[in-house]
């Protein structure tokens, strides 16, 4: 690696994903960075390739061509410094090629240290293949079977408060050593493990696994109950990561070479980008990203990050996974038509056969929209459902506290608290209207209170997440400048009351005019406020409603325009669609009218 | 642009067709390169490391966990039967006396003094592998494998259920738009490979099973049946390991679709000839489809036509594969360098095609098109 350039004027930055590499330009114009270009090409991990960098070179040039910059020598090398219009001054990767990063943690307790494993490789970019615990249900040998069989790139073990005098982080540690893990890529090397648990067991653990993997030893994850340590585990996964298994993968060995810093897994670096934005601006932010196969929610609220990966839940080979998951009639509730079962599911599975299909119809576009509802919408409960508070904690708790079920488990993702929620992914991106991407997000998300919505314009966040690990300013200038196009901004009151009745009085003022709105309980109103202005809005809710200052108290905010604008949502919290079918169609016909988000002409059904 | 390149499956009459045959681990190769085999000959074996299980020797015998090493009569690396003693603890002058036993036949792996645990292990089990199909053997590797190399006709299916087997082809529907039904299926079809035409109902797959059928090569496959057949939704698409008594090869998709006219008439050109099918199918990065190698004794790798693939071009041959024209035939007519609107409002790069069937010229996304490839 080359000494990083202090004030790069050129950056070329690629992200190699399972089925494309983009690669972007970033470039120097006045002060200010800004993203100019843009190609890809698909990635070269597998047969008959078997080379990452072809893909990358092929992305570039790419890139080159449509950027009248040479940015590869005739020995198909990255060309630095800039000379001229030539060249780069920086080049950066993230990946995700052959699958990413996949590991399975262990822990003592399922809901305790297991978790906290959990949330460390998540943290760190991995796919989490399985979590192991002592009070997982399953026998001990059928763990083992599970860990033969699922071949990880990586184990993390975690397991009691440092100076437990118990035996049971060994009790896990015997279980893997005696399934002789195997590693995923490569059999000529053994599998890394690292071991984050009960500082006071490092020698047994060491006895068990030192001759049967390559193992590393970092702080405990859980030194006390309180408390809750990842970065040396997230680190330490971070290093194995580049030293084993990125050398393991096709060409990776010469990706490494090129670049001026370390590859990062991609799901880390959209993590790292969001964290340092809602760091810089004060907010609170939740991200998602809907692949093919899976889907990345990030959140983080106050200092706490969180990740999830909802493993089968995607838009194109895990669509048929996201029915057996939700059922058919969650998905079919948000279709204002009628659809034959038998027909629908084989549309279904035939997605799932040929993944790169597109919608051509709008019957076919409003179905596969409503599958991205039902996806992101039990991604985010899962996701909900992961990131709270540590468990296993003392708490004081009051007699109240005893009659609420949920009191043990609150989690962080407070929905009032939510300021941003950033939107990735083809689905998403690509919808043939935006005002599609903001009803998707309300409809899977369902914001409370002032929510600003955004999507991440041509999916950079990669290439910006590990931009920011060498370059910060220009990493979150063009975040905001280019990255993300602003929909809009929902206001939704937390509440119920019987349809019809009043819910929101809402005051806008925009530079001079001012609109006064009245809406009922059921209802949907869009504003247009076009991206770049400003609002002031006095929000009045009914006694029944909550706007984030408290049931019937009001409230006054800025919302930010977009390309939709701002979208009143008083369809009440939590969300919930007329059980009758003839009144539910009426109803998503009204709110899909109301937002414009199908064409007029193309009523279907 | 001048063309686009959307992969299809590959259905050809003559290809040289190599099969590496791998070990799960190192072993030992049983043939040697040069040699001619048939299906079921094993090519190559391992050992497996047989299944572990682990006692709580400490709790079995209520003693202290540092306890235990002492307390063993049995080493690591000794061999032990079920119900054997391995550990014996003598308390007040041998007048109590608490033992644990091996609750398997195999070995002792560990013994921890920490946790009071030992780890018992059974023995190996012996895995073949088998040639597959019919063919020759054209490179060893040492301790890892084989590849078997054949002539003759290949199929790609676009899904399937079950692993390899092998068998006689026999055409039971009469065209490529007949359904496959349980009447259709006879005692005589036992131990064959049958093939249908535009969809398999539950029913003949169920009758295909309990006549002991060994596979099933149709056009289409409902979902409901599919769900009844598996014992469940099928989430994601990883599929070879079901041992269900038949494997089964989808050529177009789901629903009744006609089986294309070209797979239909390749496989009745060859009924009668001996198959080999394997339905393991993943769709993920790493793409496995079902395949049907038909061996063929008047093939050879030197007749054989090397099928290159092409790009999508003006008057090739296409396959419209999402609705509203899902399992249409056509040609491409022209490929338009800018992007089209489609009806669902988004742009998208397009192709139009010229509909077999009706001669009608539509306009699809070159996303829900496949070329045909491999046609002599």
């Amino acid at each position: 690696m080359t000494p990083l350039a202090k004030d790069p004027k050129v950056i070329l930055a690629t992200d190699c994903g399972s089925t494309t590499t983009k690669a972007i330009l970033i470039q120097k114009v006045g002060d200010e960075y800004r993203q100019t270009h843009r190609g890809e090409a698909p990635t070269t991990v597998e047969a008959p390739f078997e080379d990452v960098t072809m893909g990358v070179l092929n992305a570039v040039s790419e890139l080159a061509e449509l950027s009248g910059r040479k940015l590869v020598d005739e020995n198909g090398r990255i060309i630095r410094p800039v000379d001229g219009d030539i060249g780069c001054d920086l080049y950066i990767s993230t990946s995700s090629a052959g699958g990413g990063l996949q590991m399975m943690v262990a822990g003592v307790v399922r809901s305790m240290t297991a978790e906290s494993a959990e949330r460390a490789a998540l943290g760190a970019g991995s796919i989490v293949m399985d979590v192991i615990a002592l009070n997982d249900k399953r026998l001990p040998h059928e763990r083992i079977e599970r860990i033969r069989q699922l071949r990880p790139d990586m184990i993390l073990i975690a397991g009691e408060t440092d100076g437990a005098k118990t035996d049971k982080v060994i009790k896990i540690t015997e279980t893997i050593g005696a399934a002789d893990p195997r590693p995923r890529l490569g059999s000529d090397y053994r599998l890394p493990v690292i071991y984050a648990g009960n500082k006071d067991r490092r020698d047994d653990v060491q006895a068990v696994l030192d001759a049967k993997t390559d193992l590393s030893i970092v702080d405990n994850l859980r030194p006390t109950l309180e408390e809750e340590v990842l970065l040396p585990a997230r680190e330490k996964i971070h290093d194995l990561f580049l030293e084993h298994v990125m050398q393991q993968a096709p060409g990776y060995g010469k990706l490494l070479e090129w670049v001026d810093s370390d590859i990062m897994p991609t799901p880390a670096a959209v993590g790292a980008i969001l964290k340092r934005v809602a760091e810089r601006q004060g907010i609170n932010a939740v991200g998602v990203d809907i692949g093919g196969a899976t889907t990345d929610v990030f959140s983080v609220f106050g200092d706490a990050f969180n990740r999830t990966v909802s493993a089968n839940l995607g838009m194109s080979y895990s669509i048929s996974n996201v029915f057996a998951e939700v059922g058919l009639a969650n998905v079919m509730r948000w279709v204002p038509f009628e659809m034959d079962e038998r027909d629908l599911r084989n549309r279904i599975k035939n997605k799932m056969i040929r993944p790169t299909t597109i919608p051509q119809t709008l019957e076919e576009l409003i179905f596969e929209q409503a599958v991205a509802r039902e996806a992101l919408r039990l991604a985010f409960l899962q996701h909900k459902e992961f990131a709270t508070r540590l468990k296993g904690v003392q708490q004081q708790r009051t007699i109240a506290d005893s009659f609420d079920q949920n009191a043990g488990v609150e989690s962080l993702v407070n929905m009032l608290d939510l300021n941003l929620l950033v939107a990735s992914g083809g689905v998403l991106s690509h919808a043939p209207r935006m005002e599609q991407t903001a009803l998707m997000l309300i409809d899977a998300f369902a914001p409370e209170g002032l929510t600003t919505l955004a999507k991440d314009s041509i999916f950079m966040m990669p290439h910006l997440g590990v931009l920011s690990q060498v370059h910060p300013q220009a990493a979150t200038e063009v975040f905001e400048k280019d990255c993300l196009v602003y929909l809009g901004t929902c206001i939704a009151p937390v509440g119920q009351t019987k349809m019809g009745r009043p819910a929101l009085h809402c005051t806008m003022k925009t530079q001079g005019a001012v609109e006064e709105i009245s809406l009922n309980m059921g209802e949907m109103r869009l504003l247009p406020l076009e991206v770049g202005a400003n609002a002031e809005v006095h929000l009045d809710p009914s006694r029944e409603f909550d706007v984030g200052a408290g049931k019937g108290v009001s409230l006054d905010g800025k919302v930010e325009g977009g390309t939709v604008g701002i979208i009143l949502d008083c369809r009440g919290r939590p969300l919930t669609l007329p059980s009758a079918a003839g009144e539910r169609v009426s109803k998503l016909e009204t709110w899909m009218k109301e937002i414009s988000v199908y064409p007029e002409a193309a009523r279907v059904g | 642009m001048a063309h686009a390149y959307t992969p299809g499956l590959k259905v050809t009459d003559n290809e040289v067709v190599s099969k590496r045959r791998i070990l799960p681990l190192k072993g030992e190769v049983v043939v040697e390169s040069g040699v001619t085999v048939e299906p079921d000959d094993v090519v190559a074996r391992t050992f497996l490391p047989g299944k572990v299980e682990i006692v709580n020797v400490a709790n079995k015998m209520g003693v202290d966990q540092s306890d235990v090493p002492e307390a063993m009569i049995k080493n690591e690396g000794d061999r032990v039967i079920c119900g054997e003693v391995i550990a014996v603890k003598k308390a007040l002058f041998g007048l109590l006396k608490s033992e644990a036993t091996a609750c398997l036949d195999g070995t002792i792996e560990s013994i921890s003094g920490v946790t009071g645990q030992v780890v018992l292990r059974t023995d190996p089990e012996p895995v073949d592998v088998r040639a597959y199909v019919e063919g020759r053997v054209v490179e060893v590797m040492p301790e890892e494998g084989v590849t078997v190399e054949t002539c003759g006709a290949y199929l790609q299916g676009i899904f399937g259920v079950g692993g390899e087997t092998h068998g006689e082809l026999v055409i039971v529907s009469p065209d490529a738009h007949s359904v496959l039904n349980g009447s259709d299926i006879s005692a005589d079809h036992s131990g064959k490979i049958v093939v249908g035409g535009s969809l398999v109902t539950g029913a003949a797959l169920k009758r295909a099973i309990q006549l002991g059928v060994r596979g099933v090569v149709v056009g289409g496959f409902d979902d409901q049946d599919l769900r009844e057949f598996l014992g469940g939704d099928l989430g994601v698409a990883i599929t070879g390991h079901e041992n269900l008594g038949v494997t089964l090869i989808v050529t177009e998709g789901f629903g009744q679709i006609d089986m294309a006219p070209t797979t239909y008439a390749l496989l009745k050109k060859h009924a009668g000839a001996r198959a080999s099918i394997n339905g393991a199918t993943q769709i993920r990065a790493g793409v496995i489809r079902p395949e049907v190698i038909i061996p063929l004794a008047d093939a050879s790798p030197s007749a054989s036509v090397a099928t290159e693939t092409k790009g999508m071009a003006a008057g090739g041959p296409v396959r419209i594969i999402r609705n509203p024209y899902f399992g249409c035939l056509g040609t491409v007519k022209s490929l338009p360098p800018e992007p089209g609107t489609l009806e669902s409002g988004s742009k998208a790069r397009v192709v139009e095609v010229e509909l077999t069937s009706t001669n009608e010229v539509v306009i699809v996304p070159r996303a829900n098109v496949e070329i045909i490839e491999g046609h002599d």
